[in-house]
């Protein structure tokens, strides 16, 4: 047998905190696995960093990291980011939030923040509805789909968190899935090289409640299955006609470009 | 605790004629105010106003958030990155801002909150949230309350509520009113050497020694730099001295008698009371903010009609000046407890004189302050 190897990666990590909580199949894991190899790849520390996290199953991703962290109120992350970004400007600021943090109770921050470019690196796990309290239906559940609250299927449309983000005034907004684990950790690395407000929409699969609500399957191979589908590059747009892109999300890099920060009041008076 | 002298550039030394929200602004300036983060609502809005041309002035930042939470849990954030932050409201913005206070008192960051009180849809003048100072966010937590009756003390309270702040790492709330917020007065500042700082105590461990919560039965733990290793957890939920979360009832227990027993157990250091007339009184009244002023104005006609009538009045609402209060009802005949709300405080002044003697309500909620008269008049009918 050979020798059990340990995860450099690890070193990121609060080793009393592991295991983590996240339900086996959970696509959390993977998004806090490209976040470490994308902080290695760019020889970073989480030490002289803030992570965080409001509420939810997403949100307890930066609990993991020997980073200051703040973490446990629904939707205000982008609000503790202002204030510590104001006064320590020169602190990296990472915010991990699900679909329901960022868009639903948070949205108003979240357009706030992007309309002022505020220096931040956001990755949004958007597993599709509320998972940790029990699959409701969540802005970007699909129309149509059964949830906990939508037993007759969802009747709104919708949310594009990337495009609410650009349309916002973000800098640096890409999505990929936990099904383009390479993708994703490339499209970290760019947002916390990228000064000025980053969102990295990685779409992920929720076996636990989404997957057997929705699409009647906990198997997450099925769901990343599902999430290729659901899902389409550059690539595959050119192969596919228009409708066969309805109701489907696109996977890019959206835009990338450089604008002045916020900094709060000039000091320069 | 460092005390230290208020920095002779952010002090406006001299006497001036100020509108009060203005005074509040200068007290938080000499105090080291340097984070502002506010959103615009009447009767608070000069706070902001002379915020935003204040703090680029001294180096600190303002900002206008989106809606008070974010006002507030901004203010949270650059707590615990080492500012000296505040937020200014008014009663329905307070009630946005429960939330965040929540997050403030379990994490233990020293944020100050000024909540100028008014009636409903308008500027009309009430105590009626002097409840909601004390018990607005949910959870288990203390409050710290200070009440100023003036614009000078609108001045010296925010200091106070600043120091109180670092000293404690709890929230402070300077309960403020719109009879005063939007007074003008003579005002007084002193010489800053004359003006004390305290700021909250950083740790001298290295970020292996050091543990974010831990701290004597009652105490206040040192602070940490953010961003510098130390790696601390700030979350609501339930945490370990380590700042770890967790669910444990040692670890429940623990934490929620430590943060509000650092208040509780520290309540002769916090407490302020002033006593107008009691030294031969048989009679007092018990009264806070502006209601002190047509209070004490009472007591001088009743005196004339020869009831010996004083004024106990209270520099902090929360915690409750328990001493002070029990001290009063060992001496007097019967207290008048005077607010300008339904009757609420009223409730904890009772509790406090525990039947040594009757405690009568004179309440007024009709968007105006207590009239002197309207004040003597109940006393009088009341001691018949």
């Amino acid at each position: 047998m050979s020798e059990l190897k340990i995860n450099p990666n690890r070193r990121f990590l609060r080793e009393e905190k592991l295991p983590h909580f996240f339900c086996s199949g959970c696509g959390c894991g993977q998004v806090l696995n490209c976040f470490t190899q994308a902080l290695d790849a760019l020889d970073m520390d989480t030490k002289d960093m803030v992570t965080i996290g409001g509420v939810g199953c997403t949100a307890r991703i930066p609990v993991y990291l020997t980073s200051d962290t703040f973490h446990g109120v629904h939707g205000r992350t982008l609000a503790w980011a202002t204030g510590v970004k104001l006064t320590k400007p020169e602190i990296p600021i990472v915010i991990f939030a699900g679909d329901g943090d960022l868009a639903s109770i948070g949205g108003n921050h979240f357009i706030h923040a992007a309309r002022r470019n505020l220096d931040v690196t956001v990755i949004m796990v958007n597993n599709l509805n509320f998972a940790m309290t029990g699959g409701q239906v969540a802005p970007t559940t699909p129309e149509d789909a059964r949830t906990m609250t939508t037993p007759y299927g969802s009747a709104e449309p919708r949310f594009d968190v990337c495009e609410l983000a650009m349309a916002a005034g973000a800098t640096h907004v890409e999505r990929w899935t936990t099904a383009q684990p390479v993708q994703c950790t490339a499209a970290i690395k760019r947002a916390l090289q990228h000064k000025g407000f980053s969102l990295i929409e990685i779409v992920s699969q929720c076996p636990t409640h989404f997957g057997r609500y929705a699409l009647r399957t906990g198997d997450p191979l099925k769901l990343i299955d599902w999430i290729k589908e659901y899902t389409y590059t550059e690539a595959d747009e050119k192969k596919k006609t228009p409708d066969e892109l309805v109701g489907k999300l696109k996977c890019a890099e959206f835009k990338r470009e450089n604008k002045p920060t916020y900094a709060g009041t000039n000091n320069q008076i | 605790m460092p005390i230290l002298k208020a920095d002779k550039r952010l002090v406006k030394t001299g006497i001036h004629f100020m509108l009060g929200n203005y005074a509040l602004v200068e007290g938080a300036i000499s105090a080291g105010c340097n984070f502002f983060g506010g959103y615009p609502i009447t009767p608070a809005n000069e706070i902001s106003e002379l915020m935003s041309q204040r703090l680029p002035e001294v180096g600190g930042k303002f900002l206008q958030g989106e809606d008070e939470l974010c006002s507030i849990y901004a203010c949270a954030g650059a707590a615990l990155a080492g500012a000296k932050a505040m937020t200014a409201t008014a009663s329905a913005g307070f009630n946005y801002m429960q939330e965040g206070l929540g997050y403030c008192y379990t994490i233990e960051a020293p944020v100050v909150v000024a909540d100028v009180q008014r009636c409903r849809g308008e500027n009309y003048a009430s105590q009626a949230d002097v409840m909601q100072m004390r018990f607005g966010a949910s959870g288990d937590y203390e409050a710290i309350v200070v009440c100023p009756s003036s614009v000078q003390e609108l001045y010296d309270y925010a200091i106070w509520a600043f120091n109180l702040a670092e000293e404690f790492r709890n929230p402070v709330i300077i309960m403020s009113e719109t009879t005063i917020a939007l007074m003008r007065e003579r005002l007084d500042i002193p010489e800053a050497e004359k003006i004390n700082i305290f700021n909250r105590k950083y740790t001298d461990l290295s970020p292996e020694e050091y543990k974010p919560f831990a701290s004597s039965e009652f105490g206040c733990p040192d602070a940490a730099p953010l961003g510098k290793g130390y790696h601390t957890i700030y979350s609501l939920n339930p945490h370990d001295e380590e700042g770890r979360i967790d669910w444990d009832p040692i670890v429940f227990d623990r934490l929620y008698k430590r943060i509000t027993g650092k208040i509780t157990e520290n309540r002769k250091r916090i407490c302020k009371t002033e006593s107008f007339m009691m030294d031969d009184a048989q009679y007092a009244i018990i009264a806070y903010g502006s209601e002190v002023r047509p209070a004490i104005e009472a007591a001088r006609m009743a005196r004339e009609s020869g009831v010996k009538l004083g004024v106990l009045k209270l520099c902090n609402v929360w915690p409750v000046p328990e001493e002070q209060i029990a001290e009063v009802s060992k001496q007097v005949a019967k207290i008048f407890a005077v607010e300008m709300n339904i009757g609420k405080y009223a409730s904890e002044i009772e509790r406090v004189v525990a039947g040594r003697c009757p405690v009568q309500r004179v309440t007024k909620n009709q968007g105006m302050v207590h009239t002197p008269d309207e004040i003597y008049r109940a006393v009088l009918e009341g001691v018949k």
